[in-house]
């Protein structure tokens, strides 16, 4: 028999049918809920007389919509004051375990989810969010969907899906210094187009994943759907157990060592084939931004604008021109004179204590540039609360940073914090999308050292020239 | 849902690749506990300006267009977000079929759920059938043949799994057909599985 991947390994444990049409009727044990994409799932199921197939494998919790300040008093805004209201009252009429906003675990659902031991390698998890792709970072089958097959998870615990192909990115090569996950990440999605990797499930591999932190992994694994692909993995070993071992939801006891055991088989044999594969040697690369809308549109940071009549094909001269526009830049402008108005530091992709860790290390000591409006949004109450305790909310705020509530913030636009028309940010969030952050918000996107290095110098910065050689 | 009817109109061909969720459907309007009456919102920061005013350059704003079932677009259509709103809006504003390169993967199952038709054909197809379309052509969507039709003409096949097919010109839901014939091999998995991996199953609140 042939080797097998992590993915397939992980699917075929689940398949309950296989349609022979590329098909297959898989289970899925476990379901994330937030306020935003199940409303209607509810609704819908409730309307047929049905109930959820089995309240305990989901956990909800609302992300999306809540304000990062003023968590004492009610919601400000109605639809969104209703749509929180709406997702505890379907939760306590199912039995559906739910995380209030009060309470210290609420935080962004991909932060919450590994956080707390939800999320357990070789499962299959669901949430209707396209980051669910997050979670594969602990060797899970994760992926996002819709709020109509929110509805199948929650009544039948089972989807049909279509298999994907397979894609193994090996990341190879010494690691700069500077280079975060968000870089390999963009990196990848930069070679690969935002549209290149979809129909592929993405695994990733070798010394530098290896040697990666749980955070970082997360980070990569979050980014995936960027390239298209709606599922990123790691395989689980030693890094992930030990960051699994003693959270609340993991297994303990005899539970936890039949769990490992299993756990530490899952890796893609030596010998499998996948459908595809990539090395990404990542040895002098450059920390990176984007410049334009699109997630593939990202440059080494000491680089300029691109200049669209060089470009000869001339869908692609028409959409670097329209991005450009859209941006407010100029070609052959330097990227390191492009100045921010806003600083985020957040979002499910960079919303983790070694984010905010990261860009303490940088504003330790500066202040945040005349004019920037800087916020600081921790993933969740948990990562709110170690961040105080290690003094980073301190130096955050100290450099002039907001320091806010857990919650999805100015990474998604609809709650309050968002760009103004026209309004540039230098933002950890995952999508430069045209009004992603607020209608007419330019956003570039970086990592959390490189948005502290905006902060404090009011324009997009080249991390290593602001540090030097010197570690965080 | 309703059942898929043959479609025959105008199509609105836009070109950009990558339209992702977003700019189909601005998250602010997630808010919107609904999932009728979307249409309004569609596509609505192209649509028209800060002040709520028609763009009229914009091609859903372009009569015959702004009355079109169809949509021949970029490679990427749908790409991003998750939100089964980007379908909602679309098939509230009258598209009942997309045709495009490529889609992203969750709004392809989200439009298959809905009722909304994506049909992905080479790039090239889709450059031609978007000079059909701005020159007016009369795309005909037959689903019960499987013909994509310009002016009365096969122009392409569609490519689509039986069983999806005959779930939408239906218009059955795949939870009812889901629970009604798989009800039970769900059930006898799970206790197989719950064995193997019973760590999977313990109580997580």
């Amino acid at each position: 028999m042939p080797g097998r991947t992590l993915y397939d390994k992980i699917w075929s444990s689940h398949v309950i049918r296989d349609y022979g049409d590329g098909s297959c009727l898989i289970y899925v044990d476990r379901h994330l809920l937030h306020e935003v994409s199940t409303p209607q799932s509810f609704l819908a199921m409730e309307a047929k007389g049905r109930s959820l197939h089995r309240p305990a494998a989901n956990l909800a919790v609302p992300d999306h919509v809540v304000p990062t300040t003023g968590r004492d008093q009610p919601i400000p805004d109605p639809l969104a004051r209703a749509q929180t209201q709406r997702l505890a009252e379907n939760v306590a009429r199912h039995g559906v375990p739910y995380i209030p906003l009060d309470d210290i675990r609420q935080g962004i659902v991909h932060v919450v989810g590994p956080e707390q031991g939800f999320t357990l390698p070789g499962m299959t998890l669901a949430c209707g969010d396209s980051h669910t792709s997050t979670h594969g970072a602990l060797g899970a089958l994760a992926f996002g969907i819709g709020a109509s097959e929110c509805g199948i998870v929650m009544a039948a615990q089972a989807l049909r899906q279509r298999r994907s192909k397979t894609m193994r990115v090996l990341v190879t090569g010494a690691r700069p210094l500077w280079l975060s996950a968000k870089d390999i990440a963009l990196s990848f999605i930069a070679r690969v187009g935002a549209n290149g990797a979809s129909g592929f499930a993405v695994e990733y591999a070798g010394p530098v994943i290896s040697a990666m932190t749980m955070a970082e992994r997360m980070t990569l694994c979050n980014m995936t759907i960027e390239s298209g692909a709606r599922v990123g993995m790691v395989a689980p070993d030693e890094t992930t157990l030990s960051y699994l071992k003693g959270r609340p939801m993991a297994p303990d006891g005899a539970m936890w060592d039949r769990a490992a055991e299993y756990w530490r088989s899952l890796s893609s044999d030596p010998d499998a084939a996948f459908d595809r594969e990539m090395v990404l040697d990542v040895t002098g690369l450059a920390p990176v931004v984007t410049w334009g809308t699109s997630p593939e549109d990202v440059l080494p940071i000491d680089a300029v604008l691109p200049d669209p009549a060089a470009e000869t094909d001339p869908a692609r001269r028409t959409r670097r021109e329209k991005a450009l526009a859209y941006m407010g830049l100029t070609p052959g402008m330097r990227l390191e004179e492009v100045e921010v108005d806003v600083v985020f530091i957040g979002s499910c992709t960079n919303g983790r204590l070694e984010d905010l860790r990261a860009a303490a290390s940088i504003v330790a000591g500066r202040q945040v540039a005349p004019g920037v409006r800087a916020i600081a949004v921790p993933g969740s109450g948990l990562v709110k609360q170690q961040a105080e305790a290690e003094g980073i909310a301190e130096i955050l705020r100290a450099a002039g940073f907001e320091w806010r509530d857990a919650g999805c913030s100015m990474c998604v636009g609809m709650n309050g914090d968002m760009l103004a028309p026209g309004e540039r940010s230098a933002s950890t969030s995952n999508r430069n999308f045209e009004g992603r952050q607020g209608p007419g918000g330019r956003t570039h996107l970086m990592s959390p050292a490189m948005a502290a290095a905006a902060a404090v110098t009011g324009h997009l910065a080249d991390i290593r020239k602001l540090m030097g050689e010197k570690a965080a | 849902m309703k059942p898929f009817s043959t479609i025959r109109s105008v199509a609105a061909h836009l070109p950009e690749p990558n339209i992702d969720t977003d700019i189909i459907y601005p998250a602010r309007y997630l808010l919107v506990l609904d999932r009728d009456g979307l249409g309004d919102y569609a596509f609505r920061d192209r649509r028209f300006d800060r002040d709520g005013r028609p763009k009229p350059d914009f091609v859903l704003n372009r009569p015959p267009f702004d009355k079109a079932c169809v949509l021949v677009a970029g490679g990427g259509f749908g790409c991003g977000s998750s939100r089964e709103q980007a379908v909602w809006t679309l098939t509230g504003f009258g598209i009942g079929c997309v045709i495009a390169p490529s889609f992203g993967e969750i709004f392809r199952n989200n439009a298959l759920k809905n009722g909304l038709l994506p049909i992905d054909l080479p790039e090239s197809v889709c450059i031609s059938l978007g000079e059909r379309a701005e020159a007016g052509a009369i795309f005909t969507v037959d689903l019960e043949n499987r013909t994509l039709m310009a002016d009365g003409v096969q122009v392409a096949g569609i490519d689509l799994s039986e069983g999806q097919r005959q779930a939408l010109l239906n218009g059955w839901d795949e939870i009812d057909l889901m629970l009604r014939d798989e009800g039970e091999a769900i059930t006898a998995f799970e206790s197989g599985h719950r064995a193997a991996q019973p760590w999977l199953f313990l109580e997580t609140r």
